[in-house]
């Protein structure tokens, strides 16, 4: 790999644009594709180019081979996408677990919550935290495809709001903690709120897979598990 | 924690040790055919010291990919390498792991 697409390269995730690096197979020449720009050792036709776009869109690398090329022309498409998203909603004991286990997995982890003496810098070293109601905090972060949202705080007044942003977003896991009879209780209130019942439908709740996990550690594994299932285990109950 | 546990940062990892002075090839899985334990796109750093990072298989291929990874560090050509208990290319190494997996091997310039 040359020094300057590599460069590039590094500059586009750091900044999380989303990029493809296209590799010829056979003279192993390279050139970095990304929404509205080429860079490179080689050009694209333009139905390529278009496909490889589509690849970062679908986030599947993997081998492209024109079947125009008699001489077995193989590319292979490294798609890099910047790292899903996980917004966690509530600077509680739980959020503590979860922000580490969840950066881990590679999530890019913002926890929110108004509240000044929750989400600090001390007993979240190093996460991104957001003070803002979550409402607004959520129109900021603008939830897309590959963003969960999970749900901690217990309080209507931080989570409602937070879940009816999400689930009027293409968030791919929405989450709530709270006991089954909480849960029943706030889907009432969102229904009350005018969500429909598909929307209520999309909430996780109560929160995470039942393994019956008791400590905030097992708790937020029992969380990430079902967010891992959801995005990668289609024949697998979450 | 150990960065290079996090997802994709392995390039990251590769550039590191280039900007160190030392040599570095990157491989990377292309392709996959049945039960392969690491998707496409999965990387292993390697460096001329023996240092790694990252994986391309559940730990079956690792040794026989950074032995070829010393080869392009030293002649600076990319190889494309295949891994399979059908494979009836030249390499031996059954994968235990199950399955069958290419991997692109090139020089960190």
């Amino acid at each position: 790999m040359k020094r300057e697409i590599l460069d590039r390269l590094l500059a586009a995730k750091a900044d999380a644009i989303p990029a493809a690096l296209v590799t010829d197979l056979n003279s192993g020449l390279q050139t970095l594709v990304f929404e509205d720009t080429v860079h490179g050792s080689f050009g694209l036709e333009p139905d390529l180019l278009d496909e490889v776009r589509r690849r970062i869109r679908q986030d599947r690398s993997g081998l492209l081979v024109d079947p125009q090329d008699e001489d077995g022309f193989r590319l292979f498409v490294h798609v890099h996408n910047p790292a899903m998203r996980l917004l966690i909603v509530g600077a509680v004991h739980i959020a503590q677990a979860l922000a580490p286990v969840a950066a881990l997995t590679g999530y890019d982890v913002t926890v929110i919550d108004p509240r000044g003496a929750f989400a600090t810098e001390a007993r979240f070293p190093g996460v991104k935290l957001n003070h803002l109601w979550p409402d607004e905090a959520l129109a900021e972060l603008k939830p897309d495809v590959r963003t969960a949202v999970v749900t901690l705080t217990h309080d209507p007044k931080l989570d409602d709001p937070a879940l009816i942003a999400a689930l009027r977003s293409p968030a791919f896991y929405v989450g709530a903690l709270g006991s089954k009879r909480t849960h029943a209780l706030r889907l009432d209130r969102l229904r009350d709120e005018g969500l429909s019942e598909a929307e209520v439908k999309r909430i996780r709740g109560p929160v995470g897979l039942s393994i019956g996990a008791v400590t905030p550690a097992e708790i937020a594994i029992a969380i990430m598990g079902q967010i891992t299932c959801v995005r990668r285990g289609e024949n697998h109950p979450c | 924690m150990n960065d290079t546990l996090m997802a994709d940062n392995i390039v990251e990892q590769a550039a590191a040790w280039r900007t160190a002075g030392r040599r570095v090839a990157l491989a990377t899985v292309v392709s996959t055919w049945g039960s392969s334990p690491r998707p496409v796109g999965s990387q292993m750093a390697v460096d001329d010291r023996g240092s790694m990072a990252g994986s391309v298989s559940g730990g079956c291929i690792e040794s026989a990919v950074a032995h070829e990874a010393a080869k392009t560090m030293e002649d600076g050509e990319p190889r494309l390498l295949s891994f399979g208990i059908t494979n009836e290319m030249a390499w031996e190494v059954g994968l235990a792991c199950g399955g069958q997996v290419q991997v692109y091997v090139e020089a960190v310039e």
